[in-house]
């Protein structure tokens, strides 16, 4: 790959990727790699993310599970559009 | 692929078979009050290793058989030539010595009562300084990589080590398992969320059930019955939310990344005990905090632990070398002094699993040898003790 990807995501049934680079701006049109076999599309992150947070690739609505690594990893609490960042103040676990 | 079956490394083979990477004389305190005097046995003595630790008296039940447990492993295991013990009183700190001299390995026990600090310091300083002419003379010798015992936990995770680090023991664990080492894997607490895939990764129902008993346990026993309102505050940690993670499922999915994908776990074990059922991987019942699991896998007999962290985690063992592993760029650029294996290359798509595994598995073959790990340079000798519960 001679561009380096934004953003990476696990697997095709996921809902969010990760931001893999520093300094992520906001209007930027990341180069996003699907890790699992490489494919690639791109994606405009909607605000500036820090390194290792992660990116809503579907307009998610509260209630609406999230998937990484084609798994459950949590419930949304407050809507998260497409290319905005996904965290704590949006999402958060099933289990406690 | 390369075939690791007939790598060698210089190890010490010790009389019980076993293959050390690391040739410490310790000076073992039994119990929390008799750290002062190990710390000046050590102190006089040049060459030997101190580890003071919190715990040791009026413990009782399954929390003391844990203390003991860990007391006899970090004794017994193989990159430890010899042992002094230290204790207030004779007849635990015998129970010490004879736990650790069934590995055939020099160990002495003194207690403090009726000796007073000063006298049982010399005493043991003396015999401490037969030991480090014994264990120098010790020599390293070919011994297989398959023989090796090596560990994993990560800590200070990020979205990070599940694209990168975490795999990166994986693929490890993928390639030298097959070969015949003997593996450790835990964090109880942290399977939470990716339960229902560590359970299927079991070689067989029986051992899968009775790991789900053991994770459920957990659950009940000591999750919910303390818990006040939201583990979120604890699980994922502060750091862990800093670093992108943002809830317990998505961290347990990518810890779990570290037994690769085709290694199965043979068998379960409690906290600190020794593998027996042959070789293969071991899942240890084991509290995620970094140094409190690396004491108890060091207790099992792991001879070198694997390391993933994002955010970056400074963890050190005083037995056993930590080898850190990171595929975080921003931690590579702000504490690259921690770090010994860089796998920034995957996030960048410049570097695939299988060549990073590879890079590991070069660094062990380089520890064992001899290279000292980050951890080792900058002096991090961390050593916790597992508590259980209130002591009486």
């Amino acid at each position: 790959m001679s561009e380096i990807p934004h953003l990476l995501v696990h697997d095709h049934e996921d809902t969010v990727g990760v931001v893999v680079v520093e300094e992520l701006e906001a209007g930027t049109d990341m180069l996003v790699c699907i890790t699992h076999d490489n494919s690639t599309f791109r994606l405009k992150a909607e605000q500036a993310v820090p390194i290792g947070h992660k990116i809503s690739l579907k307009d998610h609505k509260v209630g609406d599970t999230v998937y990484k690594y084609g798994e459950d990893i949590g419930r949304i609490i407050e809507d998260c559009a497409k290319g905005h960042h996904l965290h704590t103040h949006n999402c958060k676990t099933k289990r406690w | 692929m390369t075939d690791f079956s007939n790598v060698m490394v210089q190890g010490y083979r010790r009389d019980n078979g076993h293959i050390g990477v690391r040739n410490h004389v310790l000076i073992l305190p039994l119990d929390d009050i008799s750290n002062a005097a190990c710390e000046a046995v050590a102190n006089n003595i040049k060459g030997t290793l101190a580890i003071p630790h919190a715990y040791g008296r009026l413990q009782f039940g399954e929390d003391l058989d844990v203390h003991f447990r860990t007391l006899i492993g970090t004794g017994c295991n193989a990159n430890v030539a010899a042992v002094v013990v230290i204790g207030i009183e004779p007849e635990w700190t015998q129970r010490v010595v004879d736990g650790i001299a069934e590995t055939g390995k020099p160990v002495a026990g003194l207690s403090i009562e009726q000796n007073g600090d000063l006298k049982t310091i010399m005493d043991a300083s003396r015999i401490a300084k037969e030991y480090v002419h014994y264990a120098t003379e010790l020599q390293r010798e070919e011994c297989p990589l398959s023989n090796l015992w090596i560990s994993t936990k990560c800590g200070e995770s990020d979205t990070t080590t599940g694209l990168g680090s975490c795999p990166t023991v994986g693929n490890m664990y993928d390639k030298l398992l097959p070969t015949g080492i003997t593996g450790f894997f835990g964090e109880t607490s942290e399977i939470t969320g990716a339960e229902h895939i560590c359970k299927e990764r079991a070689i067989n129902p029986e051992v899968g059930e009775r790991w789900y008993e053991m994770w459920k346990a957990y659950q009940d026993d000591v999750i919910f019955a303390h818990q006040t309102d939201d583990l979120s505050d604890s699980q994922p940690t502060k750091g862990n939310i800093l670093g992108g993670l943002t809830t317990i499922e998505e961290k347990a999915l990518g810890n779990l990344e570290k037994i690769g994908r085709t290694s199965k776990y043979i068998d379960i074990l409690g906290p600190a005990e020794k593998p027996k059922s042959g070789r293969g991987l071991y899942f240890m019942d084991s509290s995620s905090a970094a140094a409190e699991c690396v004491t108890l896998m060091a207790a099992g007999g792991a001879v070198i632990h694997t390391f993933p962290t994002g955010q970056g985690n400074v963890i050190g063992n005083p037995i056993v070398p930590v080898i850190k592993i990171t595929a975080n760029p921003r931690t590579i650029r702000t504490m690259s002094e921690h770090v010994d294996v860089d796998v920034s290359g995957i996030l960048r798509r410049e570097t695939t699993i299988d060549e990073a595994g590879d890079l590991l598995i070069d660094m062990i073959i380089r520890t064992a040898n001899g290279r000292n790990t980050a951890a080792e340079a900058l002096g991090h000798r961390e050593f916790s003790m597992t508590k259980l519960y209130r002591s009486a």
